[in-house]
């Protein structure tokens, strides 16, 4: 096909995308376009401050934007194409992209497309958080791109909610620019994070509060006070920010806005074995698939997808109708979520990776064609990667559900 | 001893720059008046009309022959006429007044008479099959509905910025931070206000929710009250565009409008208002409980709207007074008017209230200079059924990714004439931070761009100042 921009176009330069390249050049395909609508690569690596990044991949550790300069490094000699500054804006049924730029909008044409978007934290609006709308309610992401390229600060004292592994990210971040939080916020009954959570705010003499629901935001310009409910108490606290950490969403609104659509239970694509999306000509890898896994897990989950691509090129693109995986509450999501017979040989995902909705103990069972194949008891935990075996009989079965046994 | 205003005494002194002061100021000005519009906040459209649903009325359902009536009939055929010239959307969905049990149905047959007894064209009584076929995401509950073609969406906050930016072209100045304390009226009016004292000749009281209270300033005659009424709202994601094509409206009870479904000109799905009396004329806050009650109501209008992702919640407060007229004065011998209670369609009838108060003035016998030849203005397109900044090239950048603003919009919105005066007015001009991730992206950029040019900074650093 020579009328194509690219053999494949990879939307998104964070880890999983920047990966994806780089395995589709290692395997020979000619042409890798890898866009991304940042000025520089790394996605949400350039201002995570939390972890290291690079030590799985590269062998060594970068912090913040010298991971994303060693992504792009690493694209240059591999011989991918990046262009930066590139907005896909639309995702056609043929695989071609409408893209804007600082010179205006053009339309790539490719004959496999990788989308690897990333993820994002939900917003105040989203959560449906009561009161007024003034200004310093912000996302962790929001406060760690101030800091780390502008060296800006957005509140002083804020009011963290969440009680995720960024949660505590966010309170770092907080304390080492000078903000000092008035106390972080968890609207559940426990901390989502492992154990150790609770006890960091405590070291930090900041105070903790589980199953705290906030009932009032209160400012005219900026925030000056938050109330929540906690055991039926109603307290306020004076403050000038809040800070909404965690509850990561994937940021795939390109799929929710074509027919491809989103899967109900991870709110990103749903892909097959071979992380292919319901129109074949479409791939995708990284948190866009879910929320979310670190950088070394997603460029893990890139180079596999990069791969499956190499090879489903050198074939007619997948024309079978995907079997849908079934689950149900307490299990929040299945990736992948849909299984093709005429999957590739070097198929990505040997795991299904599932998230649960809620705290709950019991017996996780999959099941294909009725026939129970593997099972695991236990106490499970929202935000929590569970891994089970992707088997080949899976990929041949008409039926394949994930049933949960729940222990009173 | 507080500074006087300099270019005064001024024809016409508008306290108020909501869409009513917007549109009244250009009319002035059109006609050669030397304007000055005064407001309390930061930028313009502070108030009531930072909120509301966004539609272009027929007023099928006013009160006929009332005021409001009258100048919503106006007002609509005056922004037919001049959008296209301000570069102003107007999206032509039209309205489905959906009936969902049989008691409503009942009444559509009294709507379709009152619409036409106001004037309105193209009404159409339709079954619940007809109507879904027009409109196949309503719910199979529907009974029976109400065409009303002529409903409209349009832009709630470039319409009145380019009602402003006309009159600023021709000369008319925008005070910002200037709350009105009071007004002496001594043949012409000197009025004090914290930015210090603007001359007048006539002044128009556009105040919305502190109408009344701007009166009594004022020294008039105590005529009306507000009673603030909150409206919530939820926007949908962008994904929800294409299942509401229309406006979706209730049969409307005796106190309101009722929930709306309506397609926004930003391609996205709104629900809402509530109608929730308050005695506070500032705090307009969401509550959780009322959220998740619209979300439940549209998903039962049009079930694909369940779990639909929310991109943005608000709420406004409707300047509602204790009649339900507008409540209009005029007052020659104190050349004071005031346009009162534009409790919610004030979006629809800005430009007919500003036509009739200048009516009202030109029985005040005052000269004015020759009307002037207006300049050209338009205003950036932010509607997504036009072209947008981003799609043509040089725009710099793309910054806010979710509503594809570009830096040559930002730059602009924060330059030029009648720049934002605070972040809300930033996004309402370029919709920057108004999508779906809420400036998870690009709030921390939008900090950076903006030090230094907002009385209510982004960064603390400078808020501590």
């Amino acid at each position: 096909m020579s009328g194509t921009s690219a053999d494949v176009v990879v939307v998104g330069g964070g880890p999983a995308g920047v990966a994806a390249a780089i395995e589709l050049r290692r395997r020979g395909v000619g042409r890798v376009l890898l866009l991304d609508r940042e000025q520089e690569l790394g996605g949400a690596t350039r201002h995570c401050q939390h972890s290291p990044f690079g030590l799985r991949e590269f062998g060594r550790v970068y912090f913040g934007a010298a991971y994303g300069r060693r992504l792009t490094d690493e694209a240059a000699r591999a011989g991918v194409v990046v262009r930066t500054g590139h907005s896909v804006v639309r995702l056609d049924d043929d695989g071609a992209l409408l893209v804007a730029h600082e010179r205006g909008v053009e339309t790539l044409t490719a004959r496999r497309v990788v989308v690897s978007a990333g993820a994002r934290e939900t917003p105040r609006a989203a959560r449906l958080l009561p009161g007024d709308r003034p200004i310093g309610v912000l996302t962790t992401g929001a406060l760690q791109a101030h800091v780390a390229f502008y060296g800006l600060t957005p509140f002083l004292r804020p009011l963290i909610v969440g009680s995720e592994w960024v949660s505590l990210s966010a309170a770092v971040t907080c304390l080492v620019h000078g903000a000092r939080p008035v106390a972080l916020l968890e609207p559940g009954p426990h901390p989502l994070a492992s154990a150790l959570l609770p006890a960091f705010p405590a070291l930090a003499g900041i105070p903790f509060h589980c199953g705290a629901e906030i009932v009032d935001i209160v400012g005219g310009a900026r925030v000056e006070s938050v109330a929540f409910r906690r055991n039926g108490e109603e307290r306020q606290l004076a403050c000038d920010g809040l800070l909404l950490t965690g509850r990561f969403t994937p940021e795939a609104a390109l799929f929710a806005q074509s027919p491809m659509g989103l899967d109900a239970g991870s709110a990103g694509p749903a892909i097959d074995q071979d992380g292919r999306c319901a129109n074949p000509l479409y791939f995708a890898a990284g948190n866009v698939l879910r929320a979310i896994e670190g950088g070394g897990w997603s460029f893990r989950e890139g180079r596999a997808v990069g791969a499956a691509v190499a090879e489903d090129l050198r074939r007619a693109a997948a024309s079978g109708d995907p079997v849908a995986v079934r689950y149900e509450d307490p299990v929040k999501s299945v990736v992948p979520s849909l299984l093709r017979a005429d999957g590739l040989a070097a198929q990505s995902f040997a795991h299904f990776q599932l998230r649960f909705a809620r705290h709950a103990r019991g017996r996780l069972a999959l099941e294909i064609d009725g026939r129970e194949v593997w099972r695991k008891s236990g106490a499970w935990a929202p935000e929590r990667r569970v891994l089970a075996p992707l088997p080949d009989a899976a990929i041949e079965a008409r039926r394949v559900h994930f049933r949960f046994h729940e222990e009173a | 001893m507080a500074e006087r205003i300099a270019g005064g005494p001024f024809d016409v002194a508008i306290v108020g720059a909501g869409v009513v002061g917007c549109a009244a100021a250009r009319r002035f000005a059109l006609a050669g008046a030397r304007v000055i519009v005064i407001e309390k906040g930061p930028d313009i459209l502070s108030g009531a009309s930072k909120a509301n649903s966004a539609i272009l009325h027929t007023g099928f359902d006013a009160p006929t022959e009332s005021l409001e009536w009258e100048l919503m009939r106006a007002g609509r055929e005056e922004y037919l006429a001049i959008h296209e010239s301000l570069n102003l959307p107007l999206l032509r969905t039209g309205a489905l007044l959906c009936a969902w049990t049989g008691d409503e149905a009942a009444k559509l047959e009294g709507i379709e008479r009152q619409g036409q007894a106001n004037g309105v064209a193209n009404l159409t009584l339709m079954t619940s099959a007809a109507a879904r076929a027009m409109m196949p995401t309503l719910s199979e509950g529907l009974v029976a509905a109400l065409e009303i073609a002529d409903e409209h969406v349009i832009d709630p906050w470039s319409a009145p910025l380019a009602y402003l930016a006309q009159a600023v072209a021709l000369g008319a100045r925008l005070l910002r931070n200037a709350e009105l304390i009071e007004g002496a009226f001594a043949g012409s009016w000197t009025l004090t206000t914290t930015a210090g004292i603007v001359e007048a000749e006539t002044v128009i009281n556009a105040a919305g929710l502190y109408g009344d209270v701007v009166d009594a300033r004022l020294g008039l005659p105590a005529a009306f009250r507000i009673r603030p009424r909150k409206g919530q709202f939820v926007v949908l994601d962008k994904a929800a565009f294409r299942l509401v094509p229309r406006i979706v409206l209730p049969v409307p009870t005796e106190i309101t409008k009722g929930v709306v479904v309506c397609p926004t000109a930003f391609g996205n799905v709104l629900v809402g208002p509530t109608a929730e009396e308050q005695d506070d004329r500032d705090r307009a806050a969401v509550g959780a409980a009322t959220l998740n009650a619209l979300l439940k109501r549209g998903a039962e209008i049009v079930p694909a709207l369940a779990g639909v992702p929310v991109t943005a919640v608000y709420a406004g407060l409707r300047p509602a007074s204790d009649s339900k007229a507008y409540r209009v004065f005029c007052r020659p011998e104190r050349r004071a008017i005031t346009l009162g209670g534009i409790r919610s369609t004030g979006l629809t009838s800005a430009l007919g209230l500003a036509a009739y108060a200048f009516k009202l003035f030109a029985d005040f016998g005052v000269g004015l200079a020759a009307p002037p030849n207006p300049p050209p203005v338009a205003v950036p397109n932010l509607a997504e059924t036009r072209v947008r900044d981003w799609q043509r090239p040089d725009h710099g950048e793309i910054i806010c990714h979710c509503e594809l603003v570009t830096k040559r919009e930002i730059e602009a919105a924060l330059g030029g004439p009648l720049p934002a005066g605070d972040f809300g007015g930033l996004r309402r001009r370029t919709r920057a931070a108004m999508g779906r991730c809420q400036g998870f992206y690009c709030q921390a950029r939008l900090a950076s761009m903006t030090r230094g040019r907002f009385a209510a900074p982004l960064a603390a650093e400078d808020a501590a100042r």
